[in-house]
């Protein structure tokens, strides 16, 4: 088995064997070598491949693109050949990020739950979540992000999501992090939305219909009621995405 | 008409220009790093200003449907400045970049030596990172560096077909046309050049090795100059596939050389409502 196959199994589907033999070159190059990933990271796309996994997921928001993948394999092999020396490849990792472009920080933030196991990276994570990139965003909330995040971070994540438009499947481990405060925020989000006459993305429900109450206590509700027809059937169309409607005593 | 703007500062305008660059035909354009109008007092405003050449601009212009690519350099003005010229050291890293299609803007501005010693250094590196070069050519005593920029030129490693020297105009192509560089005209509203007499240097010269761009920045400047010019060769008698070459074919085939154009774009997808943010971003094919 390849290193590209324990990344992404997909990945090594979706290569052309002269593409995999190149990406297995690389990898045996850089294993020693480990310097040499500051010029193969750069030019790992043009060198082996690029583009989507999923033709559902152009942006590669609900996972690795190709080239993600291809990155992600030549990280976890300096981690193998930097095994021995934590600091040198923690020190590596980061500046890769911080020197690489918007695809190759976003090949990091998806590989960094198989680098080390601490919470060395944290600040990465941070810094993607304070852009507006959609894509650093989305791999920001991977299974690092999930695994290490304290909760008001990841939730602030979780609402830059639906702000942004990243779908909330793009969210590692969204059911067992999401708690009664990431749904009030969820709630006060679906209600400012409303009161504005404007639509809400349809996976606010995917933590809503976990906790009605916060959608209860939120206001949205009353918008049914509003004196304005923008501000009702604003909120008919919000409510309209609920599955469990029995809860909230009322029909959209 | 499909056109890419070889030399265009999207950093300084705003997403009605992408739009409006969009319904104009602009598909494709290159970004030169170069001075901000302010000048820089370190080597870390550099390095914010290169990421975000290759990175949030790159995204910006995905969302609307144009494929967004960069030169780097030390540009000439802040050669000058020792607070500055370390930045030397940092650029290898953003040469090896996706998207980062030749080194630029190099040149003179006001033809000092310590200009002279950034612009040499950096058309080595171009060579060692098998880049072509966007040279700009000074505002003032603009023959005079022209003639200056072509004899480093013809001493570097480069060979000429890789070299594109810009902001030409009448009494400067002469120089150029015979020494097998790239020629590059900025088209302005009242500087530089104008369509009509571009027009007119492109009915005299011929199509070969010439470029139209708007070098639209934070000055007064408009990101449709391309297109206009465009208009006005068909105006002038010039064949549709004429304009193609020039506005499109020219510039793909000069920054083609870096091996590292990503012109297969998706469509622009509409935006998710309310929101500042598209959701449409680069589809590109596996290579």
């Amino acid at each position: 088995m390849t290193t590209l196959d324990s990344v992404d199994p997909r990945a090594s589907a979706a290569l052309e064997p002269a593409a995999r033999e190149r990406l297995e070159t690389l990898c045996a190059q850089l294993a020693g070598d480990p310097i040499q990933i500051r010029v193969l990271m750069p030019a790992a796309a043009r060198l082996v491949g690029r583009g989507p996994l999923d033709p559902a997921d152009p942006q590669g928001l609900l996972g690795a693109t190709l080239d993600d993948a291809v990155r992600g394999a030549l990280l976890v092999t300096l981690a193998g050949a930097l095994a021995g020396d934590t600091d040198r490849l923690v020190a590596e990792i980061r500046d890769l990020y911080r020197f690489g472009d918007a695809d190759e920080k976003r090949a990091v933030l998806r590989a960094l739950h198989r680098l080390t196991p601490g919470p060395a990276y944290l600040d990465l994570v941070a810094d993607a979540l304070r852009t507006n990139d959609v894509r650093l965003v989305a791999a920001a909330l991977g299974p690092y992000g999930a695994k290490h995040l304290d909760a008001e971070t990841w939730r602030q994540g979780v609402l830059k999501c639906l702000f942004v438009g990243v779908p909330l499947s793009a969210v590692a481990a969204l059911d067992s992090r999401s708690d009664a405060l990431l749904a009030d925020m969820i709630a006060a989000y679906v209600y400012e939305r409303v009161a504005a006459g404007r639509d809400v993305p349809a996976d606010v429900w995917r933590v809503l219909d976990v906790h009605p109450k916060a959608v209860e206590e939120s206001g949205v509700l009353a918008e049914l009621d509003s004196p304005y027809a923008d501000r009702r059937t604003a909120a008919e169309r919000a409510l309209a995405g609920r599955t469990d409607r029995a809860t909230t005593g009322r029909e959209a | 008409m499909r056109i890419f703007d070889p030399h265009i500062h999207m950093t300084s305008r705003t997403t009605d220009d992408y739009e409006a660059m969009y319904a104009a035909g602009v598909r494709g354009l290159v970004e030169p790093s170069f001075w901000l109008g302010q000048p820089r007092t370190s080597v870390g405003s550099f390095v914010d200003y290169f990421d975000g050449l290759v990175g949030w601009e790159r995204f910006r212009a995905a969302q609307f449907g144009i494929a967004h690519h960069a030169t780097i350099a030390l540009n000439p003005k802040e050669a000058n400045d020792p607070r500055c010229i370390e930045v030397l050291d940092v650029l290898p890293r953003y040469l090896a970049k996706d998207g980062v299609v030749a080194v630029g803007e190099l040149g003179f501005d006001s033809m000092t030596a310590d200009e002279e010693k950034a612009f040499v250094r950096q058309l080595e590196l171009a060579a060692e990172h098998d880049l072509p070069v966007l040279v700009h050519t000074p505002h003032r005593d603009k023959a005079a560096g022209t003639r200056r920029t072509l004899e480093l030129v013809a001493a570097s490693p480069l060979p000429p077909n890789r070299v594109l020297v810009d902001h030409l105009n009448e009494t400067t192509v002469g120089m150029v046309v015979d020494t097998g560089c790239w020629m590059g005209f900025s088209i302005y509203p009242d500087t530089k050049m104008d369509e009509h007499r571009m027009v007119r240097i492109l009915a005299e010269r011929g199509l070969d090795r010439m470029l139209v761009n708007s070098a639209a920045d934070w000055g007064r400047s408009d990101p449709l100059k391309t297109a206009k010019t465009g208009a006005a060769m068909l105006e002038a008698g010039f064949e549709a596939d004429d304009v193609d070459r020039v506005l499109w074919r020219n510039p793909v085939e000069f920054y083609g050389q870096s091996g590292r154009l990503l012109l297969d774009m998706a469509p622009p997808e509409p935006t998710f409502a309310g929101n500042t943010i598209l959701r449409g971003e680069r589809a590109s094919g596996a290579a």
